[in-house]
């Protein structure tokens, strides 16, 4: 298998790590779910640094974010599919 | 537990050459380890010069120092604890020199009673220990006296032989650090696949980390035995979140929890950091009960759970101190913790941290995350490092040097 710019834990999930150093804005990113090896292609809409998130879908501000097939916590501000998903625009539900 | 001793010399040094790797056949793997007085078997065989308190450092670190080969382990406290705090601070001190890693120890307090109450402790294992008051001797006459006995155990202990074990008498500890998204996905579950094939083959196991399992308790407690047993994960849990965070909070955790490393790393929220931790205890696994901070298990083989801080040197110290003899260290961004007196085995999937940082890594995943190493190969891989590093091999964090030995503080002293 290509190695893949992506990796989703679940199907229900609405975010992904990037798991490759340097990925560019515009990168057609091969993404596998790990848990079923299932793969589909998505746009990077910026610059994501290893490590960090993107999200699958649009989402809303106010919408659950999925991720383990399991709530990581609430969106703070309208997130596009494809953008970096992290502290400045989601939060936990906890505190 | 089936034991296997070495029938002759050649033939144990036939075997200690090479090293074992986890069979795919069923068989199980062994290991060599030094079997001590209460039958608890070692993969270490240290002589330490163990401090009753702070005050005591200096002596212990000039034996240490005399007696080339033997360990002191400094610390900060010992003085002026009372009620919990204080019975978890003799746990510990009395834990560490019971680790069957260590084959005698030296005690140095200030004064003789708390020093013989941490000696009697050590003492019931049956192993070699003394201890010596600093009062009305002063530093000068206790180091001499000290180093003498340490002499005498350090060339006892020398002479003591490995002998070829069932991995069943293997104790092995995990706790992540340094977490990032990638030990979600490679690292911590390689753990888990560990203990998915260890424990079956009766190791004990245990993993901690109570404040980070905060938005996955739902999960963590369903992996309980029984329910009486996940009532009593989730009454330790809910003493955290109402003793620690409710009573302390300022504003709220979001300036520790997620750590400022981790969020480098990539993870957003509490929650996030909570169901990648929870990757370390497998798909099979169940925990068979929970244990006090430094508690030994007594529910025979099988999954512990231990309340602890989610801190690396605190929560290592806690289960080295329960008797744990390895430690298996899952880090995304790179955490360096050692142990004194146990091996930490570093494992990460981070390709950037084994670029940066390959002197800590003991075990490369990261091929998990470029879809050529599978959980499974993984987890063969893991077993094979800690059969390695049972049988002498020295880690990452012991050839570096790294040897954190931090108490759990309960609250203030006296």
């Amino acid at each position: 298998m290509a190695v893949p710019q992506l990796l989703v834990h679940e199907k229900k999930d609405t975010v992904g790590v990037v798991v490759i150093e340097g990925l560019k804005a515009g990168t057609d990113m091969l993404c596998v779910v790990t848990a079923d090896n299932s793969s589909f292609k998505l746009k990077a809409k910026m610059d994501v640094p290893i490590g960090h998130k993107i999200a699958l879908v649009d989402i809303k501000k106010g919408d659950t974010i999925w991720k383990y097939g399991q709530d990581i916590g609430i969106a703070k501000a309208k997130i596009a599919k494809g953008a970096h998903l992290h502290v400045h625009n989601v939060k936990t539900k906890r505190w | 537990m089936a034991r296997k001793k070495i029938k002759s010399k050649s033939k144990a040094n036939d075997k200690a050459k090479k090293s074992v790797p986890a069979k795919s056949n069923g068989q199980s793997p062994s290991f060599w380890g030094w079997r001590r007085e209460n039958d608890r078997v070692g993969v270490r065989n240290h002589v330490i010069i163990l401090p009753l308190d702070d005050l005591s450092n200096a002596a212990c670190e000039a034996v240490a120092n005399n007696i080339k080969g033997t360990l002191a382990l400094p610390h900060a406290y010992g003085r002026l604890q009372f009620g919990e705090d204080l019975e978890l601070f003799f746990r510990t001190l009395i834990g560490t020199g019971a680790n069957p890693n260590v084959a005698a120890v030296v005690v140095i307090g200030i004064e003789d009673q708390w020093t013989k109450r941490v000696v009697d402790g050590i003492k019931k294992t049956g192993k070699p220990v003394v201890g010596f008051g600093i009062e009305g001797t002063g530093d000068l006459m206790t180091i001499a006296q000290a180093s003498r006995a340490a002499k005498d155990f350090l060339q006892w202990a020398s002479e003591l032989q490995r002998e070829e074990c069932d991995i069943s008498e293997l104790w092995v500890s995990t706790k992540c650090g340094e977490s990032d998204t990638t030990t979600g996905l490679a690292s911590c579950p390689t753990v888990g696949n560990m203990y998915d094939k260890l424990i079956p083959q009766g190791i004990y196991g245990v993993f901690g980390e109570t404040s980070e399992i905060t938005g996955a308790e739902h999960l963590a407690k369903a992996r309980a035995a029984n329910k009486k047993v996940g009532e009593k994960w989730m009454k330790v849990w809910q003493a955290y979140e109402n003793e620690v965070i409710q009573a302390h909070k300022t504003n709220d955790l979001s300036d520790s929890q997620p750590t400022k490393g981790n969020i480098a790393g990539g993870l957003t929220t509490i929650e996030e950091k909570a169901l990648g931790n929870l990757e370390k205890i497998g798909r099979e696994c169940k925990y068979i009960d929970v244990l006090a901070p430094a508690e030994a298990p007594r529910k025979g083989p099988g999954l512990y759970y231990m309340d602890t801080s989610s801190a690396a040197a605190e929560c290592v110290t806690l289960m080295a101190a329960a008797g744990y003899a390895v430690h298996t260290f899952p880090t995304g961004q790179g955490n360096v913790i050692g142990n004194p007196i146990v091996p930490v085995i570093k494992i990460t999937g981070n390709p950037r941290t084994v670029r940066t940082m390959s002197e800590h890594v003991d075990v490369d995943v990261s091929g998990i995350l470029r879809r050529n190493l599978t959980i499974p190969r993984a987890g063969d891989a893991l077993i094979e490092m800690i059969v390695r590093t049972a049988n002498g091999r020295l880690t990452a964090a012991e050839a570096l040097g790294h040897r954190e030995y931090v108490m759990t503080k309960l609250y203030r002293s006296a």
